[in-house]
């Protein structure tokens, strides 16, 4: 097969590709002048990544001085190519600057602020390539940063570090875009260098033929590699027609081999390596000069420029310095659109400082008359007329109209049907097309936003695998934890049974703090009972007041709030006095038992953290309170709450004279269920207004439940009784604790008003603790 | 007697089949209900829980069990429309009762970011993220994978000291998309 391809291409016949467009050429305005010699500008702006792929470390820190052809950048990964300096001189800052791509996005750039002298850095040449093996030859082109130059900037030393079995490497020298004629004139200058670096290829591929493939409107060039490859068997020199998009890797290849390359597949696949006519000379100069790639042929032209011409410009070159040396008087963005690449599928830079960097090969700056749709800010398009002329031309046989309806209707499936994936790009069938529609345009935003689904689906299919990961870790440690504890519980139980000194002594000190709990809630309940008269006699009085006058409601609440506190204040006062008629007595008490006083410290807790406690609530309310006028409401809340758990606390008082002591255990959860009742209460209150016939029938409910749960006495330890004038510290502190109960109780009664749900667990907690 | 013999032999015959079925029910039985796996396909796998739902997988789990197929706001109204062409009910509006935080303005992606001198290295945020994409340890600074991070939000509330923040991702060339009205891009000759 590859013998009938060979003998095909002896007799000049050659294979054709679908459409194609014959646009105006343009190419002698550049291609009869010599590459021109440039003077060094005074400053370059290196971009650190200028290939696909991923950009390297950096090698050089600002204030540095780096000589020419030092690297900048150190290769991490097979993808990474470095870059080197252009020349000597100083780096001046590294910092995001506007690179060449469509965007006008800024990338991490190098500045070099050149000396002037042009210092090269140590040179090792290579007089013999026989010396080198493959793979130090592959070494020195991934070390020279050799990308391909042809446009896509694919990593060179990936795409010759190939497996055997390659039929074909094509050189390509088509340069079928217009305007542009870099390849043309490198051809034309340098072919001898081309061809050795063929055979450097020819070396490190080994293919059965080499075709060098250049259209047949470059006839110096072909004269010039003719030449250059007289008498070597291998490398053909293929003159193919002039027709765009004959430099497209795909189309090049069938029209050489007639094998059209399917979706999905690389050339390789087929075994065809391509490489670009420049790509050749870079790698030439890398391998046996050790110059690395910084500098390229960029065609600079279009009719607005006096002097276009090509030339050999740094890596880094901004492309107003570019401009200068071709004749621009005035560079402006606005008016003079300038386009890197060519006219068919470059485009616009952002900014006049905008580098060359290694695929650039063409700056255009064409005139108003030249190309009048450059200079238009709005887009002419108008609907499509189903003419057809669009799928004529496509060289990728696919159908752009139907394209563009589904990539404006952003359906992405019927994209993928269609072959999108296959598109090159080249344009020419928004070229063609009558309606002016930017069909590549379409393509393009389609394109980026299937590639942008496709990330964003890998990066799901990540944070899937991770949360499931997650979840089995942390049922793991769940049950780790549990087994932890279940241990933990069994040595605290076989250490409890062991009849050793700390196991009695812990005994006993649980036995004191029962009696002590137990003491306190007496005395609690003999400072209250002293006062019941007090307090029945405010309710009274508020009731009558509640019945003369409804309207009156606040006052009377007030009022009862008043006497409450006065009683209060009176109780205190009694409580003061017995602790310092008792307060012997304590301290002999402590001196006794000293477990005792050990008790006291947890009891100190308790309440930290009933205030603590309380604190939450209150920063909970701040919270959920959305109205600010506190001060109004708080006195009238807290009176309402007082005086009905008042109410409560006489009936209850009343009910159980003499059991006290002994429903100590009991009465825990009376006062929880009692807490829960009042919040019931509240809660009705809310909603009917504070009526008394409502708040009656509802004192006699909790009367109800508080005696019921008091007639069943249970027996709790009554031996352990201690003296009443041992507990006296106690009544105070747990009558703090009552007020600090009435005052989350109260807030949260305010929260309820504003519309909220009460928040009874905060309400029973405060008064279970009380 | 012909009505015997048919009974009998339809009989057998419907025995027959009932047998097969039977074996076939036991042998070819299928596990999981697919329909699970697929809605959770199309979910976003955020697993920030807006829907109610510790997860993405639960909360396909519900709209496979009958629940409304409206909840997920990171998968926004795209979403929607595949979980309703799957189930084959009625595309629904977003339910606006799950989308937490500011109703997302643009669909820049975004990551948490946590503010590393205001770090307390408490841990909340950690145990608070459903993808294991913050590193710290007790009373040490933590940060942020940027490239696990989901942007779902869950680590910003539980942050006592109120550093982690979301942020949109910069533009880079590699996440940019072509925007025909901002950028004078145009095809030439």
């Amino acid at each position: 097969m590859v013998e009938s391809v060979i003998e095909r291409i002896t007799r000049g016949h050659f294979w054709d590709f679908h459409g194609g467009i014959h646009p105006p050429e343009q190419k002698t305005l550049t291609s009869t002048k010599p590459i021109k010699q440039l003077s060094l500008p005074k400053q370059l702006i290196i971009p650190l990544q200028q290939h696909i792929g991923r950009e390297g470390d950096l090698l050089v820190s600002i204030g540095e001085h780096v000589l020419k052809g030092q690297a900048l950048t150190l290769s991490s990964n097979p993808m990474v190519v470095p870059i080197h300096a252009p020349t000597s001189g100083k780096i001046s800052a590294i910092k995001p600057s506007v690179i060449a791509h469509p965007s006008g996005l800024s990338q991490l750039c190098i500045f070099l602020d050149v000396d002037g002298e042009d210092t090269w850095r140590k040179k090792t040449v290579c007089p013999d390539l026989d010396q080198l093996s493959t793979h130090q030859i592959i070494e020195k082109i991934a070390d020279a940063g050799i990308s391909g130059m042809g446009g896509a900037g694919f990593p060179t030393h990936i795409k010759v570090n190939s497996k055997p079995d390659i039929n074909f490497l094509i050189i390509n020298g088509a340069e079928c875009e217009p305007y542009i004629t870099a390849d043309d004139l490198l051809m034309m200058e340098q072919s001898d260098a081309i061809v050795d670096g063929i055979k450097i290829l020819d070396k490190l591929l080994t293919p059965a033929f080499i075709l060098i493939a250049i259209e047949d409107n470059k006839p110096k060039a072909i004269q010039a590699l003719q030449q250059a490859t007289e008498g070597i068997e291998k490398i053909k020199v293929c003159v193919v027609p002039t027709k765009y998009p004959t430099g497209g890797e795909k189309q090049l290849i069938q029209i050489l081999t007639g094998q059209e390359v399917k979706s999905g597949r690389l050339p390789i696949h087929a075994g065809i390596v391509m490489q670009n006519v420049a790509t050749c000379f870079a790698i030439n100069e890398a391998v046996r000069h050790d110059t690395p790639l910084i500098r390229r042929v960029v065609t600079v032209t279009g009719q607005a420029l006096s002097k276009p011409q090509n030339v050999w410009a740094l890596l880094g070159t901004p492309v107003e310095f570019l401009l200068e040396q071709c004749g621009v008087q005035e560079i402006d963005n606005e008016k003079q659109p300038v386009i890197m690449g060519g006219p068919m599928m470059g485009f616009s830079v952002a900014s006049e400082l905008v580098p060359v960097v290694k695929t650039s090969n063409c700056i255009l700056v064409p005139s108003k008359k030249e190309m009048p749709s450059a200079f238009e800010k709005e887009s002419k398009e108008v609907e499509c007329i189903r003419c057809g002329q669009c799928s004529d031309v496509c060289p990728s046989q696919l159908l752009p109209q139907e394209l563009q309806w589904s990539a404006k209707a952003k359906d992405y499936q019927q994209l993928d049907k269609l072959n999108l994936s296959d598109c090159i790009d080249c344009g020419a069938c928004a070229y063609v097309c009558p309606s002016q529609i930017p069909l590549v345009h379409y393509y393009r935003v389609a394109k980026a936003e299937i590639r942008q689904q496709q990330q964003l689906d890998i990066k799901a299919e990540k944070a899937k695998v991770r949360f499931e990961a997650r979840k089995l870790r942390l049922e793991k440690e769940k049950v780790a934890r549990q087994e932890k504890q279940k241990k933990a519980a069994a040595a605290r139980k076989a250490a409890m049974n062991k009849s050793t000194p700390e196991a009695t002594g812990a005994k006993s000190a649980v036995a004191a703090a029962l009696a002590r709990v137990k003491a306190k809630k007496a005395a609690s309940q003999a400072g209250t009972t002293e006062n019941r008269s007090d307090a029945t006699e405010n309710i009274k009085g508020k009731a009558k007041e509640n019945a003369a006058e409804p309207v009156d409601d606040q006052k009377s609440q007030v009022a009862a709030a008043i006497a409450r506190a006065k009683a209060k204040k009176k109780l205190k006062q009694e409580a003061i006095n017995k602790v310092s008629s008792s307060n012997e007595v304590s301290v002999e008490l402590e001196k006794l038992a000293p477990v005792a006083a050990s008790i006291q410290s947890p009891a100190d807790n308790k309440k930290e953290k009933i205030a603590a406690a309380i604190a939450k609530a209150k920063a909970r309310k701040l919270k959920g309170a959305t109205n600010p006028p506190v001060t109004n409401e708080l006195p009238v809340a807290p009176a309402v709450v007082t005086t009905e758990e008042l109410t409560d606390k006489v009936e209850t008082e009343r009910k159980v004279p003499e059991k006290v002591v002994k429903v100590d255990d009991k009465k825990a959860k009376v006062a929880a269920a009692i807490a829960k009742a009042k919040s019931k209460a509240l809660a009705k209150k809310a909603t009917q207004a504070a009526s008394q016939p409502v708040h009656e029938p509802e004192s006699i409910q909790n009367k109800v439940a508080v005696s019921k749960s008091v007639d069943n006495p249970i027996d709790v330890e009554t031996s352990v009784l201690l003296p009443e004038n041992e507990i006296q510290p106690e009544p105070a502190i747990s009558k703090k604790e009552k007020i600090a109960a009435a005052i989350a109780k109260a807030k949260a009664k305010k929260k309820l008003k504003e519309g909220n749900n009460i928040d009874s667990k905060v309400t029973n907690n405060d008064k279970g603790n009380g | 007697m012909n009505i015997l013999l048919a009974i009998l032999v339809l009989g057998s015959i419907a025995a027959l089949f009932g047998a097969l079925l039977g074996f076939a029910s036991v042998r070819f039985k299928v596990d999981a209900d697919p329909i699970v796996e697929q809605l959770d396909a199309l979910l976003p796998q955020t697993q920030c829980g807006q829907c109610g739902y510790p997860g993405c997988k639960p909360y396909a789990q519900a709209v496979a069990d009958g629940d409304a197929i409206n909840k997920c706001a990171p998968g926004g109204e795209d979403t929607i429309k595949k979980i309703a062409d799957l189930m084959g009910v009625e595309v629904q509006p977003l339910d606006e009762n799950h989308v937490q935080g500011d109703a997302p303005k643009s669909n820049r992606p975004k990551v948490a970011f946590v503010i590393e001198e205001d770090c307390i290295g408490c841990t909340k945020c950690i145990q608070a993220c459903p993808v294991d994409a913050i590193i710290g340890a007790a009373k040490q600074m933590h940060t942020i994978i940027i490239d696990e991070c989901t942007g779902c939000d869950l680590c910003v509330a539980p942050c006592p000291v109120d550093c982690i923040e979301m942020r949109e991702l910069p533009d880079t060339i590699h996440n940019w998309q072509w925007d025909l009205t901002s950028i004078p891009v145009k095809q030439l000759v």
